[in-house]
């Protein structure tokens, strides 16, 4: 187990050792603060099963590399929706998709598009998606994507564009 | 959360029906990333506690709900920013703020900056993309998370035109 993952559970064991000794205690704040948080722990578990299956089944049944066979193939708006795709089966955060980003470059994608899947991998991810669902409602994440997908493929063509125009290079590799 | 539960249901059958294997690799896989996350989900609790304790939805609802729509916008923005932190945490809480009266606008303001736009993250970036590109990219995703926001907040009503 990592450090911070160590930290976060002792926190939490002595957080509930906490609210434990205040019931025996009759403690009446920590009681009254455990009487808050079980609701809202109630409801974490209860969406937490399906939402999790959810994101496995994903995990399995769609293959990055059956996305990936696509990426060279689309031209136009065809290559921002595979690279959007691709961008679907991220898992964690921006700093993940850099390097993907770096390899797109390498590999001749066009900038505009590479600016799409940065986009995308920050708001499209598919396993995180089912969480926000889960906890705001399909209705908010399919009006998120609907805004901000189309956004980010017109902005990273603009932005993307002038750029290809100054020559722009993407920098190989960091660190 | 009906919804939820008919729709994990409806796609096991259809994983089962497809491929029984892959359909226990599946839930192998939820076992193994539920475990992996499970200490950030302890720690949402604890934040939960504390904040269904110690700031009374009145306060939230001042600072963060919809009387002064620019100022929770601006805020919902800035935090969003400078944060940092795994759906996995951010949205249990986002749930847990729009049951204590935060509008849909601003949650939507907070997560979408959230998850394009990087300040702590910047060194890691402009190294890959440089300076300017960097900033110009987060400029952008800054303006695309207030344009969604705008949108959710008149298609819940909450932002009247």
């Amino acid at each position: 187990m990592k450090k911070d993952k160590i930290i976060e559970t002792t926190v939490f064991s002595l957080f509930t050792s906490f609210i434990l000794l205040s019931f025996i205690l009759r403690i009446d704040s920590g009681m009254q603060m455990g009487r808050k948080t079980i609701y809202f722990a109630k409801n974490l578990f209860l969406v937490l099963p399906p939402a999790f299956i959810l994101i496995g089944l994903f995990q399995v049944w769609v293959k990055r590399e059956s996305v990936e066979k696509h990426l060279g193939t689309g031209s136009g708006l065809m290559a921002h929706l595979w690279v959007t795709l691709l961008a679907g089966t991220t898992v964690g955060g921006l700093y993940v998709a850099f390097p993907v980003a770096a390899v797109l470059f390498r590999k001749g994608a066009r900038i505009p598009v590479i600016l799409t899947y940065l986009g995308a991998a920050a708001v499209v991810r598919i396993p995180m998606t089912i969480f926000e669902a889960s906890f705001l409602g399909l209705k908010f994440t399919i009006i998120r994507y609907l805004i901000s997908i189309p956004l980010i493929i017109i902005s990273s063509e603009i932005f993307g564009r002038y750029l290809e125009a100054h020559s722009y290079k993407m920098r190989e590799n960091s660190k | 959360m009906l919804f939820l539960y008919s729709a994990t249901i409806a796609a096991l059958i259809m994983s089962v029906i497809a491929d029984k294997n892959k359909t226990a690799l599946s839930l192998k896989t939820a076992l193994k990333i539920f475990l992996k996350i499970l200490p950030d989900l302890l720690l949402v609790i604890v934040l939960a506690a504390f904040i269904l304790y110690f700031i009374p939805a009145s306060t939230i609802g001042r600072y963060l709900g919809a009387d002064n729509q620019f100022f929770a916008i601006t805020l919902a923005l800035v935090f969003g920013s400078i944060t940092m932190m795994p759906g996995f945490i951010a949205f249990p809480l986002c749930g847990l703020l729009l049951h204590q009266g935060v509008p849909y606008f601003v949650l939507g303001a907070f997560s979408t900056s959230l998850m394009m736009v990087g300040v702590i993250t910047f060194p890691i970036e402009k190294t890959y993309l440089g300076v300017k590109t960097a900033l110009l990219r987060n400029f952008i995703s800054l303006v695309i998370a207030l344009i969604v926001s705008l949108v959710i907040g008149i298609i819940y009503r909450e932002i009247l035109l």
